[in-house]
Parts: C-alpha cells; sequence; structure tokens
C-alpha cells in the first residue's frame, strides 16, 4: 500500500508535521484508488438485467448471525466486488448465493436471494442445480489429483456435455490463457502446475460448464502479483460473458476489476454483545472510492480503519 | 542494516548438536532391520522345524489331500481349499460391505448418527474372535443348519458347493463368522481413509454441480482407493491367518467334500488343534509345513497389495 510509501520523511517529521504527512499520503492512496476506478469506463446500472437479488439476508452459523439484513442486486455481466475486513461475512455471504453454505452444518440462510427471480432456498430448488449455474472458484486453488484434461473435463462429464469434449476443454483453457501453456502436457498431473496455473485451471474447470454466474473468493490472495495481474486481466475479459462476484481484500484490485463495490464491515454495536457483520455501503466502485457516502468506508478506504 | 562486509564462512556452520536427528535416524534404522531379522528369523525355524516333512513330501504335500497320523502320509490339499475359500469369500463380501459403511459413516449418515456409529464399529472391531466364534457355534450354525443350507441345497443342490445334507458346521458358517469379523476392520479404516479426503476437492467437486455420489465417486474413492486396497489385504491376512473363531465352527473333518455344507478344516484351525496332540514327528513337521504354506500365501497377499498399491500412486501422478 502507498500509505507507507516515504518512510523517511515521516522519520524525520516533528509530530505535527508527520500527522499532516500521514494525511497526505492517505489522500494519495484515496487518489490512486479513485483514479484506478475512475481510468474503467462507468457502467450505467439501471439498464442491467439484475440475476442475483438479495433482500434481508442474514446467514447464521449455529445461531449467531455472521452477516446481517444485507439487501442488494448483483447486476448481469457485471464484476462486483466484496471488501471489507476480516471476519465480516464476505465469504460468508458469497457461499449463501451457491448454496455452498448447505454444506456446513448449522448454516442457516434467512431472507430470500433470487436468481432472475426465482427463490435460490425455494423447496424445490436442488442445489446441485444452482451450483452448476452459479460456479465457484476458491480461495486456494484447489485442482483434483487428476491431469490437466481430466480436470477441466470433470464438470463437463458430470452435465453429459460429453460431444465436442476436447473442443470444449481447448476453449476454456484459452479463456483463461492457460492453453499455450499446456497444450502439449494435457495428460499430465494438474499438481505439477505453479500456483498461479493452477488457480486459472480452477477458473478454466469453473468455466467450462458454462456457468451464468461466477463466484470467486480471494482467487489472487495466495499468488504473486505477476499471477494476480494475469488473473485481474482475465477477470476483466470473462465479463464479458460471465456475471462475476469476487471477494478481495487488495482494495486496488476491487478499484481495477470492479464495476460495483460492496463495502462490509463488523458492526459491533448489536444486541449482546455480538459481532455481526452489516453490508455498510454499496456503490459503483468509483462512487465508493472518490466519494464515499458513509464514514465507515471512507475510514477504510482511506485506510484508517483499525 | 546490511552487512557491509560478506559474512563470514561460519555463518553457515551448525550451531546446535542434532542429537535428536542422530537418535531418530538410529532408531529407525534399529527398528527397520530388526523386524526384517525377526521375520527372517522366523521364516528360517519354520521352515527347519517342517524340513523332515518337505523332505519326504516335497512340492506334493500341496496337492496331496491325505492327513493320516497312523499311516504317516500328509498332505494339505484340502487344508489350502478350505483356507481359501473362507478368506476369500470372506473378503468378498465383506469389502463392499465394509467400504459402504466407512462410505456411509463419514459421508453419507446423517451428522449426528455419524459419531455414534463409529465408535459402535469400533468397538466390533474389538470383539475377541474366539467370542465370535462362540457366537457361530451357539446362534449361527444351528441357524444356518436349519433355515439357510436346505433352502440352498433346494435351489442350488446341483451345484456341488451346496449338495450334501446341512450341518451346523462347514465351511459356510467359517466364512460368515469371517466375514463378520473383517467387516468392523476394514469399515473403521475405510472410515479414516474417506474422512482424510481434503475439504477443498470436496467442495471443489460439488461446486461444479456434481452430486454428493458423484463428489464420492470420482474424488473421494480415487483419492483413497490405495489405502482401502491396503484395508481389504489387511482383512484377507487376518482371515487367512484366523484360527481360533474357524475352528470352532468349521468342524474340523479329516473327509474332504466339496460341500460347503460339510465340515472342513483350514491350515490354521489344523496348526492349532493338532499341534500340541501331534503324535509323530513327521505330523509336527508338516503342521510346520502347514505354517509355511500360510506364511506364503499372506506374504503373496502382502505383496499384490503393495503392487497395486504402487500403480495407483503411479497413476494419480504423485498426489501423495
Ligand atoms: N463454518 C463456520 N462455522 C462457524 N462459524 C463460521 C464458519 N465460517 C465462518 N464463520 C464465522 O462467520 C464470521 C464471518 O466469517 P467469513 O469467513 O465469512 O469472513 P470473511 O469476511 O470472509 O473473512 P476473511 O476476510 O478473513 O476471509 C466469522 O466470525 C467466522 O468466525
Ligand atoms: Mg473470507
Amino acid at each position: 500500500m502507498s500509505t507507507v510509501s516515504e518512510p523517511d520523511r515521516v522519520e524525520s517529521a516533528d509530530a505535527a508535521e508527520q500527522e499532516s504527512t500521514a494525511e497526505v499520503v492517505q489522500n494519495q492512496s484515496q487518489a490512486n484508488l479513485g483514479e484506478l476506478a475512475a481510468k474503467r469506463t462507468p457502467v450505467p446500472v439501471g439498464d442491467r438485467e439484475v440475476v442475483l437479488k438479495l433482500d434481508d439476508v442474514t446467514v447464521s452459523y449455529s445461531g449467531s448471525a455472521a452477516i446481517k439484513a444485507v439487501s442488494m442486486d448483483v447486476f448481469r455481466r457485471h464484476v462486483t466486488a466484496f471488501i471489507g475486513p476480516s471476519g465480516c461475512g464476505k465469504t460468508t455471504l458469497l457461499r449463501s448465493l451457491n448454496r455452498m453454505n448447505d454444506l456446513v452444518p448449522g448454516a442457516i440462510v434467512d431472507g430470500t436471494i433470487t436468481y432472475h427471480g426465482h427463490d435460490l432456498y425455494d423447496a424445490g430448488v436442488d442445489p446441485v442445480e444452482v451450483r452448476r449455474r452459479i460456479g465457484m472458484v476458491f480461495q486456494r486453488p484447489n485442482p483434483f489429483p487428476k491431469s490437466i484434461f481430466d480436470n477441466v473435463a470433470y464438470g463437463l462429464r458430470l452435465h453429459g456435455m460429453k460431444d465436442r469434449l476436447d473442443e470444449r476443454v481447448e476453449s476454456a483453457l484459452l479463456k483463461t490463457g492457460l492453453w499455450d501453456e499446456v497444450k502439449d502436457r494435457l495428460k499430465s498431473s494438474a499438481l505439477a502446475l505453479s500456483g498461479g496455473q493452477q488457480q486459472r485451471l480452477c477458473i478454466a474447470r469453473a468455466l467450462a460448464i458454462e456457468p451464468e454466474v461466477v463466484l470467486m473468493d480471494e482467487p489472487a490472495s495466495a499468488l504473486d502479483p505477476i499471477a494476480t495481474q494475469r488473473i485481474e486481466d482475465l477477470i476483466g475479459e470473462l465479463k464479458d460473458d460471465y456475471t462475476i462476484v469476487i471477494v478481495t481484500h487488495n482494495m486496488q484490485q476491487a478499484a481495477r476489476v470492479a464495476d460495483m463495490t460492496a463495502f462490509f464491515s463488523v458492526d459491533v454495536s448489536a444486541e449482546r454483545g455480538g459481532r455481526n457483520g452489516v453490508l455498510v455501503e454499496y456503490a459503483p466502485t468509483a462512487d465508493l472510492f472518490i466519494r464515499p457516502a458513509d464514514p465507515r468506508t471512507e475510514a477504510y478506504v482511506t485506510g484508517r480503519f483499525g | 542494516m546490511i552487512a557491509e562486509t560478506p559474512a563470514p564462512a561460519s555463518t553457515f556452520r551448525r550451531r546446535r548438536p542434532r542429537f535428536g536427528d542422530a537418535g531418530l535416524r538410529v532408531l529407525a534404522g534399529v527398528a527397520a532391520i530388526g523386524s526384517l531379522l525377526l521375520v527372517a528369523l522366523l521364516t528360517y525355524k519354520v521352515v527347519d522345524e517342517a524340513w523332515p516333512s518337505i523332505a519326504q513330501f516335497g512340492l506334493s504335500f500341496l496337492w496331496s489331500e491325505d492327513w493320516n497320523a497312523v499311516t504317516g502320509e500328509f498332505g494339505a490339499r484340502d487344508l489350502i481349499w478350505g483356507t481359501a475359500f473362507s478368506s476369500l469369500v470372506a473378503v468378498a463380501i465383506a469389502a463392499p460391505v465394509a467400504i459402504a459403511i466407512g462410505l456411509f459413516l463419514s459421508e453419507l449418515a446423517p451428522r449426528r448418527l455419524r459419531a455414534p456409529v463409529g465408535a459402535l464399529v469400533e468397538l466390533l472391531a474389538a470383539i475377541p474372535s474366539v467370542v465370535l466364534g462362540l457366537w457361530g457355534i451357539i446362534v449361527l450354525g444351528p441357524f444356518l443348519q436349519q433355515h439357510i443350507e436346505p433352502r440352498l441345497g433346494d435351489w442350488l443342490g446341483f451345484i456341488p458347493l451346496f449338495s450334501g445334507s446341512p450341518s451346523n458346521v462347514g465351511l459356510l458358517p467359517a466364512a460368515i463368522v469371517l466375514t463378520i469379523m473383517i467387516i468392523p476392520i476394514v469399515a473403521s479404516i475405510s472410515r479414516e481413509l474417506f474422512l482424510s479426503v481434503p475439504g477443498d476437492l470436496k467442495q471443489g467437486s460439488l461446486a461444479l454441480g456434481s452430486t454428493r455420489w458423484e463428489m464420492v465417486r470420482n474424488v473421494a474413492i480415487p483419492q483413497v482407493s490405495a489405502g482401502l486396497v491396503a484395508a481389504v489385504i489387511l482383512g484377507l491376512a487376518r482371515a487367512l491367518g484366523e484360527a481360533i473363531a474357524v475352528s470352532q465352527v468349521i468342524g474340523g473333518g479329516l473327509n474332504f467334500s466339496a460341500s460347503v455344507f460339510q465340515p472342513a478344516d483350514t491350515l490354521a484351525g489344523r496348526i492349532a488343534s493338532q499341534y500340541q496332540g501331534s503324535t509323530s514327528n513327521l505330523q509336527t513337521a508338516s503342521l510346520a509345513y502347514l505354517a509355511v504354506i500360510l506364511l506364503a500365501m499372506s506374504l503373496i497377499a502382502n505383496i499384490t497389495a503393495q503392487l497395486i498399491v504402487r500403480r495407483i500412486r503411479q497413476r494419480m501422478g504423485g498426489a501423495h
């Protein structure tokens, strides 16, 4: 982060100066985020189709709410970023969007989440079918201990998309820019790939079955800057065809890739001293970083957050 | 902060003596050599003991059916048959059942059932085989004789295996007792194996829209297949070597019958029942010869298992 870019100056200054320097640096960082966000062509929201609609969504683990009363819309072919401090429930909320939380004993989703108007948690809805349309990429790359080809073909075989299998695998690998790197060793183990390649393979695996939405939970957090850059570029390309929701701890990353950004925080003043995650602000990315409406958002994006 | 002069060579010298490392290496070495030595000594002793019989009968011991202490004619054919049949049938039934139990208890059962039923299976694995044999005598044998064997005979009597009159002892109860004995062992290992499958992989599969069963079949089972093979072979080894429970229900007959309803015997059963009362040196040596055969069978099972495990690991491409 640029807040610590010039330690020498801060060190040599007296207390008063130090404060003002810190201010400057903070403003700088905010300006950087704003610049990054503003560089993106602003995307009109009004005429976008809503893919996922969250209405008063609360997710609790064994009775205590990890994230509370979230209402927001996720727009078609947008990149939507979730940012916020650790433990505020970003992962929890993300996993409720494709019913991965069903797998956690004691996890309960209240409120409604609709996908193109269909209630995802309706009694008649098959979570398997939900996950087929709303794919997920995890924080740690998790390729199967199979060949590169079999990893990408995994979902295709499950869903009977076995016609043109080779073609589909190739196209998924092309989309993630992995094709040239692996085309000569499709039959060798996916575990021999580098971390960044593995993560792109996992993205390819998710894309192969042609989901409409791809959920990504800090997909680049385990990767070096170059691999991260590739993932970000990839997200930029993918949004022409997919709706993407990405959790990130890296505000620059949100500013670079996201059309809309949701800032979450932990509400400690809640009753019974509980710690609940809450949605503080949800806005077009440039607005959120340049003109945050909520003081908590401002504190966070300017780096004054604890 | 960076040192101006290059660090002296002594920087990377070992600072602390590594007694722990050296100690561990010595300990592991002693244990490895010790166990090898033990097996070698044991084998030598058994072969030595069996030598008079090996010298007299040679390999024909393997396919001779005589076992007559009076005339001094000994052969292992019927016992090899009894051992192979009872163990293989037991493993063939127990392996799929036990793996299914392990899978059920780790992946499919309602969560609050998993721990208690899992503990119950561990408990079953701890039942002494002699108790199981007793149950075989009191309950299983009579039940088979009265209800199962007559029916099997009616339907399948044209097959020699199921011909003959029902009795309360024989190969059938022996195979069933062995099956019951090895199911909990294999099931509890399978359960542990399935629990060891990384959650990342399971979630990766489910997130691609697989059902739980598809996840189990495509990710969990391949991931632990090497371990499952090892578990099944462990079960087979237990079945091959089990003497007590088998001799309680198999009848120990000296006459060969192709029927599984009739009394028979196994290598381990014969050794256990006759060694004390052996009347001649040749009989004692022949019993030791049976032990040599049993040892060889176990060894073959074990080596086969290791070969399969290695093949699986290679196919998984360094997944372990
Ligand atoms: N499986 C679980 N069982 C119980 N509580 C959980 C579970 N997963 C998360 N929580 C709790 O829910 C809260 C939110 O966790 P979550 O992982 O969603 O946060 P996050 O915003 O993704 O944090 P991070 O940025 O560190 O990944 C935390 O207090 C956490 O302890
Ligand atoms: Mg998280």
